[in-house]
């Protein structure tokens, strides 16, 4: 690696770990302002850095579909919604209801990433051949059919239906831990019994964490680890030929196929891999932790929407950016504004919550702004979703790269700038 | 530029001996008579070429050919079909009749990317950089058959030191051919910041770095200040004597007189003279075409 890409290697992972460090400041402060635990912190960090991880993972898939080759996926929840349900149906118990074909975990990952790959291929081979607005169109109708069709009581033998899979087979950190994985109290394994011994801290007196939280933060480095290969294999795969061509399809396809270039292939490719890479995201987030049951209303339009907007936060087309872009956007836009809701009523003693807009307004003509403020708070959680809007206006007027997007990150696996010695001056050599 | 593996025929025009390899259609009498010179292989041939949109039909029935190690000018008034006849032969369109023949192959049909890859490559009248990358980025796309461009080799730990052997390989390459066209100092700034001129220099040089044998320049001088141009046309001389070939779109009538060796006129879709300078000044038919512009 040269200088300069080391450079900036180094520059990343410190912006990164700042904005990680920002974060669990954050989320200490809310935690200790709501008078939690030590565990309950604990807990809560842990989820900050699920979400930061799964977004991640997530917003990385989309940046090298639209970021790198300028393919405008508005279907990522389908792909993700693809990937988690191929892998739950090959890994559940047989006798399960709703039934699985009791495969390996392994088997099941890599199985519903190669299933969205298919689906992506799929949807891809016609669609990739038409202009971007046309794909944007396929890949929303895609993820729509995708979803109704496990919402669907015609499959719901096998896809639990609208009430969702709900019988997702432990995760491989109980795996590893318990001796029976679908039991938190069993008989912990050689490894279990020496981590949860720790995890007791005899060290610290009265601070101990317990299973369940234990079992999330070892699930949660898990995850964190398949973000970090991903990145990984992500930086190496754009920073080479390869992604040079994926760029000069997102500039100009004539200009690439005019060149040589067999667009078609790369885009199909690189779509595919991407939906693969999707559906990883799909199961890490709703697969891997905790849960016991996937539901198809999760993955509506929605959940591309807040995709998209981690990656323009983060700016589109940097790999690092993105992983920032999915941290920013699942720490401060979707995780910190509910809490900082339950702070401010109980700080500001707010009792009254209105059911009604109007309601919450019709005080406010006598001179009481209490109702109106209970009736913000108490829908923080959707209210969230006009900050995000406010800030996708801002962005898009101010800072329309986003955090990274603006500077250039050279496609090459070699350090370009460095000119050979022999060649200075400029005159042929005859 | 000069250690680069040259096209097939790097004969100069002045150079008498024969090339080795000539092909069986070089001994068509027109073509000889038209060069006055000694006969060379042909490696463009467009034959009853022929295409409409909708009820128009925007090139009907030309034929031409264009000789190794020539300076070709195809010049007509605008809708003569130039540009039409350029996205024909390039895979852009595909014809509606006719064939094109390249290295005695017919290409009629093929999609664009497998006829730059035989080595028949373009440049486009509106400067087609990829903006957003830098202009070595642009430079390094081109090169054909690159190890890199599948991700597996990209990926993989053992055979990504292949691809990063072939870059830095590539890399002394481009840094040569942008010190030839004098764009060294803009390498590492973004192709979307450069000036008009300095774009279409960059889509030549980016041309090149594809080892092409033919190159066809759509209006390489549109948008080209004076002092650019003449280094444009300079490099365009020297490169042709490099053994290059070249098509060139021009409507400047001046520039194409005074630079292409042989002159296509072009006139509602066909082939109106076909000659060099002196012929095509001469012709009662291609003044009328241009309706009394001095020629």
């Amino acid at each position: 690696m040269s200088t300069n890409t080391s450079r900036l290697f180094e520059f990343d992972i410190s912006y990164i770990a700042a904005t990680m460090l920002l974060l669990y400041v954050i989320f200490l402060l809310l935690s200790v302002l709501q008078g939690y635990p030590v565990a309950g912190i604990v807990s809560s960090l842990q989820r900050v850095t699920f979400l930061v991880a799964v977004y991640g993972l997530a917003v990385l898939a989309l940046n090298l579909h639209w970021g790198y080759a300028g393919l405008f996926n508005i279907g990522v929840a389908g792909f993700m919604a693809v990937g988690v349900y191929t892998s739950v149906m090959l890994t559940a118990p047989m006798g399960a209801s709703p039934p699985g074909l009791g495969l390996p975990l392994p088997v099941g990952i890599l199985g519903g990433m190669l299933a969205a790959a298919l689906v992506g291929l799929v949807a891809g081979l016609p669609a990739l051949r038409l202009r971007s607005d046309y794909l944007a169109i396929m890949t929303v109708a895609v993820s729509e059919i995708i979803r109704f069709t496990y919402k669907s009581n015609t499959f719901s033998q096998f896809t639990g239906g609208a009430g969702g899979f709900g019988s997702i087979p432990p995760g491989p950190i109980r795996r590893l831990f318990l001796q029976d994985a679908s039991s938190i109290i069993s008989e912990p394994t050689a490894i279990g019994a020496f981590v949860f011994d720790f995890m007791q801290f005899p060290m610290l007196d009265g601070f101990s964490l317990g299973r369940p939280v234990t079992l999330n933060i070892f699930s949660t480095l898990l995850i964190v680890a398949v973000l970090a290969l991903v990145y990984a294999f992500l930086v190496r795969a754009v920073n080479s030929p390869y992604g040079r061509v994926l760029k000069s399809i997102r500039e100009d396809e004539i200009a690439a196929k005019s060149l040589g270039k067999n667009t078609n292939r790369f885009k199909l490719k690189t779509f595919m891999l991407g939906c693969a890479l999707m559906g990883l995201a799909g199961i890490m987030w709703y697969g891997a932790v905790g849960q016991s049951s996937v539901y198809p209303n999760t993955f509506k339009p929605e959940l591309t929407f807040y995709i998209f907007i981690a990656l323009i936060i983060g700016g589109a087309g940097s790999n690092t950016g993105s992983v920032l872009g999915g941290a920013l956007f699942a720490g401060l836009l979707f995780e910190a504004p509910p809490r900082v809701a339950t702070i401010l009523s109980d700080v500001l003693g707010v009792t009254q919550t209105p059911d009604t807009i109007i309601a919450a307004l019709g005080p406010v003509a006598s001179g009481q702004f209490v109702p109106l403020l209970g009736f913000f708070l108490d829908n923080m959680s959707q209210l969230r979703f006009i900050f995000v809007g406010v800030l996708l206006i801002y962005l898009v007027q101010r800072r329309p790269d986003g955090l990274l997007g603006h500077r250039s990150e050279v496609a090459a696996a070699t350090d370009l700038s460095a000119r050979p010695s022999r060649s200075n001056g400029g005159d042929r050599d005859e | 530029m000069s250690d680069e593996p040259g096209p097939a025929t790097t004969n100069a025009p002045d150079d008498v001996e024969m090339p080795e390899e000539l092909e069986p259609e070089t001994h068509d009498s027109a073509v000889e008579e038209a060069a006055k010179r000694m006969p060379r292989s042909i490696p463009l041939r467009v034959d009853g070429l022929r295409k409409e949109f909708g009820g128009i039909t925007a090139v009907d029935g030309t034929s031409f050919e264009v000789e190794a190690g020539s300076l070709t000018g195809l010049i007509g008034p605008n809708g003569a079909g130039k540009s039409t006849t350029f996205n024909c032969i390039t895979g852009i369109h595909t014809p509606t009749a006719g064939q094109v023949q390249f290295d005695g192959e017919n290409i009629t049909g093929l999609a664009p990317h497998e006829i730059a890859n035989r080595g028949l490559v373009r440049t486009f009248q509106i400067a087609r950089e990829l903006e957003e990358m830098t202009v070595l980025e642009n430079m390094m796309l081109a090169p054909k058959h690159q190890r890199g461009e599948s991700i597996t080799r990209s990926v993989t730990p053992g055979l990504r030191r292949d691809v990063v052997k072939q870059e830095g390989q590539l890399r002394e390459r481009v840094w040569e051919t942008l010190e030839f066209f004098e764009l060294d100092h803009l390498a590492e700034a973004e192709a979307g910041t450069l000036s008009g001129g300095q774009r279409k220099l960059l889509e030549m040089a980016r041309a090149l770095m594809t080892d092409p044998e033919v190159v066809l320049l759509d209006e390489p001088l549109a948008g080209v200040n004076p002092t650019l141009e003449e280094k444009l046309l300079e490099r365009i001389h020297e490169l042709r004597e490099d053994g290059y070939t070249f098509l060139f779109v021009e409507h400047d009538m001046d520039i194409i007189m005074e630079h292409c060796e042989r002159i296509i006129v072009m006139h509602q879709g066909t082939v109106l003279a076909d000659g060099t300078a002196d012929d095509i000044r001469g012709n009662e038919e291609v003044i009328e075409a241009y309706l009394g512009e001095d020629i």
